[in-house]
């Protein structure tokens, strides 16, 4: 058998020249690991490598900096959850946070884990595309920024390089009268993987009319998707029942799904329209108690 | 009798005698027995549903360092077809062996083909990547639907139909035809003023126990094995790795772990046989702990159906005519449990006209085992989701049709014996008389009821007691406990032997320490093995008594026992004689006759069947499908609760996997008949966010064939709730869901079709 | 790379194991340091059964690396019971009989710990979210949930 080589550097710089010495697509970074682990036990993966991030501190904390609130990539979401500056300023963000799994994988999981493993399914993801997040990414290079929106190129596949890590998300603070909100959909009550996700952040004017929106669907196609059909429907509206289902009929027509053992074509369509439906009016109430 | 009698242990609730080991990790589980210079076994299973074996080479396997041995079927004798009982059922052992390791076909995705012993779990991991196996893959057949369709592939060539005179001579996967029935099935139509008729269908589901299969077996130069192993049936695990393996059956000695969850599950072999043999080929103890995905693929869920029901009803309700087909899944071995589904489904009711038909199919799917009153779910949700719109349809409550015809004591049950005391009647006026029935629904709920029969099992027991030297008792009995068992035989001896039930130390034994005893399973445990304790410790009573008289110099006659003591009686009250305790009397044993112990065996008979009623309320989203039960209580007659703590625990416990078999669970095949969903990720058992408190009501009807009235509780529950389920979304919805799973998915296109 | 030698606490207790790269912190447990309370149940994070504490947060332990143990502590079932004295979530499951085959008891109680240790006063829908990662299939959940709401009200020194 292959062995496996185990590091956990303390340094950004450690970690990138670990990452770049290893021949390409034989090293995995760990964070938390609840997909990592689980695919090297179903043998889907077999690294020769594992950099384990979560020694660096710039992977760990959760700070507002520069009008943004900057979550390091590995820091687990149930010590993220217990940030203040997060639900006070991005609930939906921390209803997302809070989805990922049951408390022991929240234990664990992290949001750059999920943004990382590039499942469509990931609940974090749409929630922080809405809020216009960005990744900063470390590599050979030095360090670069990239929208969350163009992080994932397809299932399993993301923008890093050889030698690049992601290090922490930044996700600029909301105006104000904005506010966001995430709701998926699972067949039981937790434990389940989303079968349609929905993110909508939104900022009304004084009047209560929205002035932005962005719709995001997870689960729906090969990677998050940005509805700005949904987006425009909501836009210019007071959020009121005809609006919402513009928005709604918009998460439709944008579904490219596909048919597995956790939900049908037609269901994940039907289920995104009233998910945005429901999270666009969630997102609403929201914004207009925030003066 | 029984019911006005006073007792002092029996209907507590006392902490368990294994309690403080199972909560602090001390308990011993399957997988938690290792041994010095153990291997560790894998299994190599079929990723084909259906395929012909063409050749097998393990060679490069062993090639690996660290790879000691390496079996597949051309290890295994052949054996002669022979009929040995597994569980509540029965087996043909040439049949199980044939599934723990494929011969020359592998029948369904995750059939064993080969197994390997290596130093290192992870070396026999390797070492099954490297054996090459040859595989020609053959057309395959999924559901009872493709199996009798005509054309259909042929999983066993020598198979034909049974039950059918003549016997055709032709190949088919319809290993069996019953039909059972009584009186005039047109007449009794003729005679409705409303007649129903609906078709459902249930998937394959697991019973889900937490614990993986898990085995330790040890073989010397003797012949002899030992095996330690998480299992319901130790003297059937003994008995079949004898059959499959050509030894006699004094050369194995099982010694049962402490079992993480059966649920009927773990009532035949898997890996045992195989650990055994590979033991002996290596001349090391052979560790094998299946994966949950191996559990999933390759051990023995329960049967998927398909089913249709006719009834016809008189307007005041009475039940006419009842009609019934039913085809069932057996896997790829015959023997799903289509009987007991066919005479539980209108066991409940006094009905006199009757047809039921049922077949018994072969499907490329795992081997069903028994699941929890093996067949009787998806027979009853068909029956009672039918009554359900018969009740609708006569505009009748669906309590007061199920009372009116419900059995009671002297009704012939459609299976044959007549009914002595049962608590039918009493579980549903229970139903009508608790708040629960009258408690107003919120938008988008809805409610429903349904009832649950379940013969109960009696069978083979033997129990021992065994008085110590100061006064405390030991009893020994063969049966794993599974859910608190141990327990309610400590009451019991505590009850007769008139001392704390603490000073009573219960004891799982091995197969060399006790008598035979069948398996932990058909709700027979406190039943059957209690009976054996009862007369064991009666037995150590009469001994002590007869000490007492001795002591005294009196007649038996004239000892009374009573609350741990012997009391003078009958003129030798008269005297000066001063109560003798338990303590003294065995402090004096050696001295009046030697230790004091009694062991009985005996074949239980006469179990009491058990009725349930359960109500259940859901809401559904009707934008989503998705269904939350927001409400459950199950009901039901326990004859006796020996421990009214764990006979609700029964009741929670069928209640919660009935809800999962109605709403998500499901075994999810590709069109290649690979199983898609071999983990609890996506095999879908509800969670504790997933359902309400289950309330419960203990109705006792005591069971005239048990000294204290006791039926068995265990497998009852797991029977209403999948039609109280469904008969609640009908009520919240106003759409029939015949087909099981109600996963959001079918409901909202259901609902969107409306 | 040979088998690592990782330093950490094991219940409050300095300890010491070798362990593979691969092995993960349940099969070290398990294997190596013979604590077999921790039990197995699927090795994907879906049943809970396998529960212990990372520096005080609740992770499946099938889900961490051996390795990454390395300077942290970890609790497991058996450090709950102080001497002979059982902690009142072990108790109150004993009085509930919250548990019936007892496989899945040992991760129920170190997520019920981790869940009070944080909110002493939840609701019966918090504990019931909060075990949502513990798979029991005995009991319907009804006398866990129980049980976790009596222990809570007992370790705040509630009387009511």
């Amino acid at each position: 058998m292959e062995s496996m080589h185990y590091e956990s550097p303390a340094t950004v710089a450690e970690a990138v020249r670990l990452l770049s010495d290893a021949p390409p697509g034989s090293a995995r970074v760990l964070a938390g690991g609840t997909d990592l682990l689980v695919q090297m036990r179903i043998g889907r993966i077999d690294p020769a490598l594992i950099v384990d991030v979560k020694r660096i501190p710039e992977t760990r904390g959760v700070a507002v900096r520069d009008g943004a609130l900057v979550i390091g990539a590995s820091l687990e979401t149930m010590t993220l959850r217990r940030a203040p500056d997060l639900e006070k300023n991005f609930p939906g963000l921390a209803e997302a946070a809070a989805l990922i799994g049951s408390d022991q994988i929240q234990g664990r999981a992290s949001l750059g884990g999920n943004l990382c493993n590039a499942s469509p399914a990931a609940d974090t993801v749409p929630a922080l595309i809405v809020l216009g997040a960005q990744a900063e990414i470390a590599g050979p290079e030095g360090t670069r920024r990239v929208p969350v929106a163009e992080f994932v190129t397809g299932p399993g596949s993301t923008v890093l390089g050889r030698g690049e890590f992601l290090v922490s998300l930044h996700v600029p603070l909301p105006a104000p009268r904005s506010a966001d909100a995430y709701l998926r959909l699972i067949p039981r009550t937790e434990m389940d993987i989303a079968v349609v996700g929905s993110a909508v952040s939104v900022t009304l004017d004084a009047g209560g009319t929205c002035t932005a929106a962005r719709v995001v669907l997870g689960a729906v196609a090969p990677t998050a998707i940005e509805v700005p059909e949904a987006a425009a429907a909501l836009i210019g509206s007071t959020l009121d029942d005809a609006a919402l289902g513009r928005a709604g009929q918009a998460a439709t027509a944008a579904c490219n799904p596909i048919n597995d053992m956790r939900g049908t074509v037609e269901y994940r369509r039907k289920v995104a329209a009233v998910l945005t439906r429901r999270a666009a009016a969630k997102a609403a109430e929201r914004a207009a108690g925030r003066n | 009798m029984s019911d006005e009698r006073k007792y002092r242990w029996v209907g507590t609730r006392p902490i368990r005698h294994d309690g403080v080991d199972k909560v602090t990790g001390r308990a011993n589980f399957g997988a938690d027995f290792s041994l010095p210079g153990m291997l560790h076994g894998k299994v190599l299973r079929s990723p084909h549903a259906h395929a012909r074996i063409v050749s097998i080479d393990v060679a490069p396997a062993l090639a690996l360092e660290g790879v000691k041995v390496a079996i597949t079927g051309a290890d295994m004798p052949d054996i002669a077809s022979e009929m040995g009982t597994a569980g509540e059922g029965q087996v043909d052992y040439a049949e199980v062996s044939r599934n723990v390791m494929a011969r020359e076909k592998a029948l369904y995705d995750g059939h064993p083909v080969a197994a390997v012993a290596a130093t290192t779990s992870e070396i026999a991991e390797e070492a099954l990547s490297r054996i090459v196996v040859e595989y020609e893959v053959l057309p395959h057949v999924l559901t009872v639907d493709e199996a009798m369709a005509p054309g259909a592939p042929i999983l066993h060539d020598h198979l034909r139909t049974a039950g059918l005179d003549p016997v055709p001579d032709e190949p088919t996967n319809v290993a069996q035809r019953i039909e059972i029935g009584r009186g005039d099935l047109a007449a009794g139509f003729a005679e409705a003023d409303e007649i129903v008729e609906h078709e459902f269908t249930t998937q394959m589901v697991h019973q889900g126990y937490i614990e993986p299969h898990a085995v330790v077996a040890r073989s010397g130069e003797d012949d002899q094995s030992v095996v330690w192993c998480c299992t319901q049936g130790p003297f059937t695990v003994r008995a079949m790795c004898a059959k499959l393996l050509g030894l006699d059956v004094s050369k194995i000695k099982v010694i049962p772990s402490e079992i993480g969850g059966g649920f009927g599950g773990k009532t035949t072999v898997y890996v045992e046989p195989l650990a055994v043999l590979l033991s002996r080929k290596a001349g090391r103890p052979v560790k094998i702990v299946m994966s949950r995905q191996e559990v999933f693929r390759g051990s023995g869920p329960a049967s998927g159906t398909r089913i249709r029901v006719k009834l016809g009803a008189k307007a005041d309700g009475r039940l006419t005519a009842a009609e019934a087909w039913l085809a069932y899944e057996a896997g790829a071995f015959k023997g799903s449990p289509v009987v007991a589904g066919a005479m539980c489904m209108f066991a409940p009711y006094a009905v006199e006209n009757v047809k039921i038909e049922g077949y018994d199919v072969v499907v490329n799917k795992p081997k069903v085992n028994a699941y929890r009153a093996p067949g009787a779910p998806p027979a009853a949700f068909a029956a009672e989701s039918a009554l359900d719109e018969l009740a609708r349809k006569l505009g009748m409550d669906p309590v007061e049709l199920r009372l009116v015809n419900a059995v009671k004591e002297g009704s012939q049950a459609i299976y044959g014996p007549k009914f002595r005391a049962i608590g039918m009647v009493e579980t549903l006026q229970a139903a009508r008389e608790h708040p629960h029935l009258k408690a107003k629904l919120g938008p988008n709920q809805g409610r429903g009821i349904a009832t649950g029969f379940w013969f109960n099992a009696g069978m083979q027991s033997s129990a021992s007691v065994s008085l110590n030297e100061d006064g405390t008792a030991t009893v020994v009995s063969g049966c794993p406990d599974i859910g608190g068992s141990r327990t309610s035989l400590a009451l019991m001896a505590a009850e007769e032997l008139g001392i704390d039930v603490q000073k009573v130390r219960p004891v799982v034994a091995d197969t060399e320490t006790i008598g035979y005893n069948d398996a932990t399973g058909g709700s027979r445990v406190t039943f059957a093995t209690g009976m054996a304790v009862i007369e064991s410790a009666r037995d150590v009573v009469r001994q002590l008594r007869e000490r007492a008289a001795s002591i005294w110099g009196v007649e038996l006659e004239q000892v009374e026992w009573n609350d741990g003591q012997a009391l003078p009686i009958n003129g030798a009250d008269e005297g000066e004689l001063e109560p003798l305790s338990i303590g003294t009397l065995a402090r004096r044993a050696a001295r009046t006759g030697g230790p004091i112990s009694a062991s009985t065996s005996l074949t239980a008979r006469g179990a009491g069947p058990s009725f349930a009623t359960h109500i259940c309320d859901v809401e559904v989203d009707p934008e989503t499908g998705v269904v939350q039960v927001v409400r459950y209580t199950a009901i039901q007659d326990a004859g006796k609760a020996v421990h009214p703590g764990y006979v609700e625990g029964q009741y929670q416990g069928g209640a919660a996997q009935g809800i999962g078999w109605a709403l998500n669970e499901e075994y999810v095949y590709d069109e290649k008949g690979v199983l898609q969903n071999p983990g609890f990720l996506d095999y879908r058992m509800p969670v504790a966010s997933d359902l309400p408190m289950i309330d419960t009501v203990i109705v006792e009807v005591p069971n005239p064939t048990h000294p204290y009235g006791v039926r068995g509780v265990g497998e009852t529950p797991i029977i209403p709730p999948l039609a109280a389920v469904a008969n609640a979304v009908r009520d919240a919805t106003g759409v029939r869901f015949g087909d099981l799973p109600m996963s959001p998915p079918t409901v909202l296109a259901r609902l969107d079709a409306r | 790379m040979g088998r690592i030698h990782v330093r950490t606490r094991i219940n409050g207790e300095a300890t010491e194991f070798l362990c593979d790269p691969r092995q993960t912190l349940l099969d070290a447990l398990r294997d190596e340091l013979q604590l077999t309370g921790t039990k197995e149940g699927c090795t994907t994070g879906d049943c809970g059964a396998c529960s212990v504490t990372l520096d005080g947060l609740l992770v499946c332990s099938c889900l961490v690396l051996a390795a990454e143990t390395e300077g942290h502590d970890v609790g497991t079932i058996e450090g709950m019971a102080q001497g002979e004295t059982l902690h009142p979530l072990q108790q109150k499951f004993l009085e509930h009989a919250a548990l019936q085959c007892g496989v899945c008891t040992p991760g129920f109680l170190v997520a019920a710990k981790a869940l009070l240790d944080r909110e002493p006063d939840p609701s019966e829908k918090q504990v019931r979210y909060a075990l949502a990662g513990n798979l029991c299939r005995c009991t319907g959940y009804d006398k866990i949930i129980r049980a976790v709401l009596d222990a809570a009200a007992e370790l705040r020194g509630d009387t009511r």
